[in-house]
């Protein structure tokens, strides 16, 4: 109770901080500048300077601390020591190339990047038709997009009791091994299954991920102009002619922005692998890769930075397409 | 024509059943977690809580009772009790391991010195001898347990005392609302001087802003803890609270600009013109007007910030009294990955918040994902 107080307390200080901030700053503003008297164009012209940076600093100051500040102190980490100490140059880096657990876990970062925004889109695209026809589909669309709201911790516990597995002379009490028996397998333990298992923990991401692209697919596929439908039905178009050669292809643009959304969530992926397998059994990614190196044992802060930039690196294509996209609709 | 109503009645169940798959494969994992979470850890472990809705079948053996228990009656030394517990029936018995299930129930079997056993439905049974019991230990009746689908809500008051999730739900709690809140209103700001005021490199900034979107925050783990320890802060609330705001401005500067430069120009420039400050147009037409943006971010940071694990296993530590449930969650999964009941129970605590959030709000949660896209993660 009482760190509920001190939080309530955080807010009401944080709240009239902003507030002071914001009102005193641009009322100081005024009094300094005032726009009225005898230089009220000059102050005016001042003030409409100032202010816009008054409004700003704080999440300028934000940003910059908490975003852009640890850039760059992450490439001078990932060319320093393990303790930050000395130069080392390029060390770091030579040593990622040459370590296996790295090239696993890029390996296995690529084939994330390949089947999860793909199949998450595909399997949106299928629930955004399919729910967009029927009577009960906003119920649909809200069972299938609710995993969005569930943590990835939660979905590793959710999805570990799926692949839980027992011996063969007991009842399975996983599903996908129940489902394996009834149909005469034997029951795997599933997530030691090199390779394979790697698509397990992808199911969880596809799991949580297909409603975000189901929704956003589906807003676009309802935007599409009636006219382009009707007169593909009249020329004698089948349900799947319609489907593929008339709607999908009006919608390549809001596909490309869901895959690549999609896609810097999976470079991110880290709870997932972390909870569920821990990257044991060749199920390394990036992230846990680097969290292994900056938490666990002697921590090595060099290496871990390597490892956060090479992430970073991987993102910033879509970095760059992002802001030209917006610079263009600035314009 | 005919054949053209026909194929479309078959599309019109195709797409029903398409949908119905979707919708089943999409919930049941998280079904089976909620049936779980109401089952004791003996049902949890011998059957698959699909079952759980029949009856479940276990066998095992009960030891019928001994010398002392026996009653004289009309000639026969019998030995009386029950072999099941109350609601619980059994389907089979026998009187030997190698095949414990040979009688039905209501048979009679016959033993050695004219001695019989017979076990009813309900798990009564009754053996009798025609001279007297002398054993010490009673022999072994080998049942198999017919018990009733039976739901328990043991666990979850189990996880809220003595596990520590209640302390780790306040934790969450501590560390989400002011890590909503205080973003919202320097982003909403920040928002207003990037959509309506004109000044230089605002464009430059807006760009800045798209640009940090995709910052893996990995990065920013090392750099922003030793910042925290060199500037006193160290591991705690406050840090974790600045933290989240730091990551979570971005998408909240450009969710709620993009919303902003859509507000009527008309509104703004009569303001203006009608001698309002900029702070008075702010507070009294902007931030009411932008009430929809605002509330699609909150739901996001919110969401955001209470599944988080990552952030919070970094900035406040792993001490029991600080953990949050993500954490609590992950201690569980790696220390008693056995323990189905307690996980399951947990789990289903700590994901009812979102998904509360998340039914009631799901209108706003939609109008933001379809205004700010670009984000991930």
């Amino acid at each position: 109770m009482e760190q509920l107080g001190f939080a309530g307390a955080t807010i009401v200080a944080g709240v009239f901080g902003c507030v002071a901030w914001f009102w005193g700053s641009n009322w100081l503003l005024d009094t300094i500048y005032p726009p009225r008297g005898e230089n009220a164009g000059r102050n005016i012209l001042r003030t409409n300077m100032i202010r816009p940076w008054l409004f700003l600093a704080p999440a300028v100051l934000c940003l910059a601390a908490y975003l852009v500040y640890p850039v760059f102190n992450s490439i001078w980490r990932s060319l320093h020591d393990a303790a930050g100490q000395n130069w080392v140059g390029l060390d770091n880096f030579r040593w990622l190339v040459g370590d296996p657990k790295f090239r696993e876990s890029i390996f296995n970062n690529l084939l994330w990047l390949l089947v999860v925004p793909a199949l998450s889109t595909l399997f949106g695209l299928l629930a955004a038709q399919v729910t967009d026809r029927i009577r009960w589909g906003n119920l649909a669309k809200s069972l299938i997009f609710m995993p969005m709201a569930i943590s990835f911790v939660g979905a590793g516990v959710i999805w570990k009791f799926i692949y839980d597995y027992r011996d063969a002379s007991q009842d399975q009490i996983g599903l996908l091994n129940a489902i394996n028996v009834f149909f005469g397998g034997e029951p795997q333990t599933w997530l030691t299954i090199p390779f394979w298992n790697s698509f397990l923990l992808m199911a969880v991401l596809i799991w949580i991920q297909t409603g975000f692209a189901m929704v956003i697919l589906s807003a676009a596929l309802r935007g599409i102009p009636e006219e382009t439908i009707e007169a593909a039905i009249i020329d004698g178009a089948n349900p799947w002619q319609l489907f593929f050669k008339i709607k999908v292809p009006q919608i390549w643009g809001t596909i490309a922005v869901v895959w690549t959304t999609i896609t810097i969530t999976v470079l991110k992926v880290f709870d997932i692998v972390f909870v569920m397998s821990n990257g044991q059994w060749g199920t390394q990614v990036l992230a846990n890769f680097m969290y292994d190196w900056m938490f666990r044992g002697a921590p090595d802060y060099g290496r871990g930075s390597a490892i956060a930039l090479v992430i970073m690196a991987l993102v910033t294509p879509i970095m760059v397409w992002n802001i030209r996209n917006v610079r263009r609709e600035m314009r | 024509m005919t054949n053209i109503a026909g194929t479309k009645a078959r599309l019109v169940w195709a797409v029903n059943i398409a949908a119905l798959l979707l919708v089943l494969l999409w919930t049941i994992p998280t079904l089976g977690l909620l049936v779980s979470s109401f089952r004791d850890r003996d049902q949890i472990s011998t059957s698959g809580w699909w079952r759980s809705a029949f009856s479940s079948e276990s066998s095992g053996f009960v030891r019928a009772g001994t010398a002392e228990d026996q009653v004289f009656i009309d000639g026969l030394y019998v030995i009386e009790g029950d072999v099941t517990e109350a609601g619980q029936g059994i389907s089979a018995w026998g009187v030997s391991s190698k095949d414990p299930a040979a009688f039905a129930p209501g048979d009679v079997a016959e033993l050695k010195d004219g001695q019989r056993l017979s076990v009813a439905a309900d798990g009564q049974y009754r053996l009798t001898s025609p001279s007297e019991f002398t054993q010490t230990r009673g022999m072994r009746i080998f049942t198999t347990v017919l018990s009733p689908p039976a739901f328990t809500t043991d666990n979850y008051a189990r996880v809220m005392g003595a596990e520590g999730l209640g302390q780790a739900f306040l934790n969450t709690f501590t560390v989400t609302i002011p890590a909503t809140v205080i973003p919202i209103l320097i982003a909403a700001f920040a928002a207003y001087a990037l959509a309506w005021m004109e000044f230089p490199g605002r464009a430059l900034l807006v760009a800045a802003v798209v640009g940090l979107l995709v910052v893996p925050l990995q990065l920013a783990l090392i750099p922003l803890l030793k910042l925290h320890n060199d500037i006193g802060l160290g591991k705690g609330y406050m840090g974790i609270w600045l933290a989240h705001t730091g990551f979570g401005l971005p998408l909240a500067i450009y969710l709620l600009r993009n919303y902003m430069v859509g507000l009527p120009r008309e509104i703004i420039e009569s303001a203006r013109v009608d001698g309002a400050t900029e702070f008075q147009i702010f507070r009294r037409i902007i931030l009411p007007l932008s009430f929809p943006a605002l509330a699609s971010f909150a739901i996001f940071q919110f969401l955001w910030v209470w599944n988080d694990l990552l952030v919070a296993t970094v900035f406040l530590g792993n001490a029991p009294d600080q953990l949050v449930m993500t954490g609590v969650l992950r201690e569980l999964l790696g220390s008693r990955g056995g323990d189905w009941e307690i996980l399951a129970a947990s789990a289903f605590v700590s994901i009812a918040v979102p998904l509360l959030v998340f039914f009631s709000m799901q209108k706003f949660l939609v109008r933001g994902l379809l205004a700010g896209s670009v984000k991930g993660g």
